[in-house]
């Protein structure tokens, strides 16, 4: 049994329970002990450090100094909870002066913080780094047989921190792949689903998002697996938006890589939050209930006719 | 070597946050820009932006909106040659601005509306962040964004009710406290 402190955070307590509900289910399948930190506060997204920077890290850091002293890691599901964790972390030990500061605050509220005492992680990384493809495949119940995938990480989850490539990340493929799915090869996967820009200036995120969504359709993939609520939110809940600014007409279930593990694992899908996705995974659920038939291999073409021209031989390399 | 006096006092206000002094050596290539998802919707590129900070342009500068389209993507950051961390300096941008009283409320309300409920409650809440950012800012788009609002009640993923946890007042104190103390970043 792995322990970790976990960190759901806001999203995942209703918009995005479907991620929480899954990440548990499949915790459980895997393991995983997840030990919630007792009476954790707002990470404060990107959104208290655009107007106050210590109160931002004092924020982060009370959940850091909550994590009882036992635990050395804290996993989040959410990629902006992830990050502001990490980063709290990393700039308190790297800059003294940060980490006076933030302590100082903290004792306003009897609390301390160590910096380097915790790591934070990802649900992705924790799911891809402390488990290898073949443990993983090894709980696969239903393969995902017939499902054509595509990953999509956003910002966060892969930059600045992670140990994937921020550029070109493939962890959640090979995750997707050991599941049994078909994946398809995509630039777009780490682009930005817009963040907090819906609120701002709806124009400029709706472009984002067609951008993303338009190029995933000419995939012809079944879904989109994410590993973030921000990225969900927008891609799923704004997808009737983007339709109806662009006069487009997308239907690409959203769904969390948490989500297909589950399937994959035999959990069924009430208990994954399959229904609360804005546009409907019913149709994945179909192709994977009703798998297609496994194909024949095709038979192998010999590669040159025996009756072809010969071929130069190399010199010295005899047929024996 | 003499005592170095500044002559671009905005440079060193924009630099005044941890690891921002690489802002000096930045040498104006560009790949912030063109790796900006937003970058079209800014008047200045990050990369002409720079150039501005670098010329002590501070009035433009903070009066300009391209740190308010900033995402948080990182693109940049993680291109940046000069490894200088652009994504903290657009958020530092974001303060000053604010405190230089350069800014429009539909733009940074959502984030003050958003701090507003941690500060309240200690955990944020979609519903009144969303409702109450559209109707207070965007009035006529909060019509067409209704049946999205449904929509997520119907499916469960938004609560009526804000939850407040139990350490609000030692958390309140610690804010406060930072506050006090971080007044300068």
């Amino acid at each position: 049994m792995r322990r970790y402190a976990y960190y759901p955070g806001c999203s995942l307590e209703r918009n995005a329970a479907a991620y929480d509900d899954s990440f548990r289910a499949v915790a459980q399948v895997l393991g995983i002990e997840l030990v919630e930190i007792d009476d954790w506060n707002c990470c404060g997204a990107t959104e208290y450090f655009s107007l106050d920077l210590l109160p931002a890290y004092a924020l982060v850091a009370r959940n850091l100094a909550l994590i009882p002293p036992d635990l050395s890691q804290v996993v989040a599901p959410c990629s902006a909870c992830y990050y502001n964790m990490y980063k709290t972390d990393k700039n308190m030990a790297l800059y003294p002066e940060l980490a006076r500061a933030v302590n100082e605050a903290l004792a306003a509220g009897h609390l301390h913080y160590e910096p380097g005492r915790v790591r934070s992680r990802h649900a992705l990384e924790v799911v891809v780094e402390d488990f290898t493809p073949e443990e993983i495949a090894a709980h696969v119940q239903n393969p995902l047989r017939g499902l054509r995938l595509a990953a999509y990480y956003g910002c966060v989850t892969v930059r600045p921190a992670s140990r994937d490539d921020p550029e070109y990340p493939t962890r959640m493929e090979r995750l997707l792949e050991a599941l049994g799915a078909t994946v398809v090869d995509y630039t777009l996967r780490a682009n930005c689903c817009g963040g907090h820009m819906t609120q701002l200036d709806a124009e400029t995120a709706y472009q984002m998002i067609y951008y993303l969504l338009s190029n995933v359709t000419r995939l012809e993939v079944d879904a989109l697996v994410v590993a973030c609520p921000m990225c969900q939110l927008n891609l799923d809940a704004y997808q009737g938006q983007v339709n109806a600014h662009f006069g487009s007409s997308f239907h690409i279930p959203i769904l969390y890589f948490t989500q297909m593990m589950g399937l994959a694992f035999g959990i069924a899908p009430e208990r994954l939050g399959f229904g609360q996705e804005m546009v409907s995974a019913e149709q994945v659920l179909e192709k994977w209930r009703n798998p297609p038939p496994e194909e024949e291999p095709a038979e192998r073409r010999p590669r040159r006719e025996k009756a072809g021209l010969p071929m130069p031989e190399p010199l010295g390399v005899g047929r024996g | 070597m003499p005592e170095e006096v500044s002559i671009n006092p905005f440079l060193e206000e924009v630099m005044a946050i941890p690891g921002g002094e690489r802002l000096k050596s930045c040498i104006q290539c560009g790949t912030c820009g063109g790796s900006c998802p937003c970058g079209e919707a800014m008047d200045h590129t990050p990369r002409e932006l720079f150039a501005m900070i670098l010329a002590g342009m501070r009035e433009e500068v903070l009066k300009s909106n391209t740190f308010w389209f900033c995402v948080s993507c990182y693109y940049c950051t993680i291109r940046c040659p000069q490894e200088i961390p652009i994504t903290d300096i657009m958020y530092r941008l974001k303060r000053l601005a604010i405190r230089a009283g350069y800014y429009t409320a539909s733009i940074t309300g959502f984030s003050e509306t958003f701090v507003g409920q941690v500060e309240t409650y200690g955990r944020s809440f979609e519903l009144g962040l969303a409702t109450g950012h559209y109707l207070r800012h965007h009035p006529l788009q909060s019509i067409r964004m209704s049946p999205l609002m449904l929509g997520m009640v119907t499916r469960g993923r938004l609560s009526l009710t804000p939850k407040r946890i139990q350490g609000i007042r030692p958390l309140r104190a610690i804010l406060r406290r930072a506050k006090e103390l971080g007044g300068a970043w």
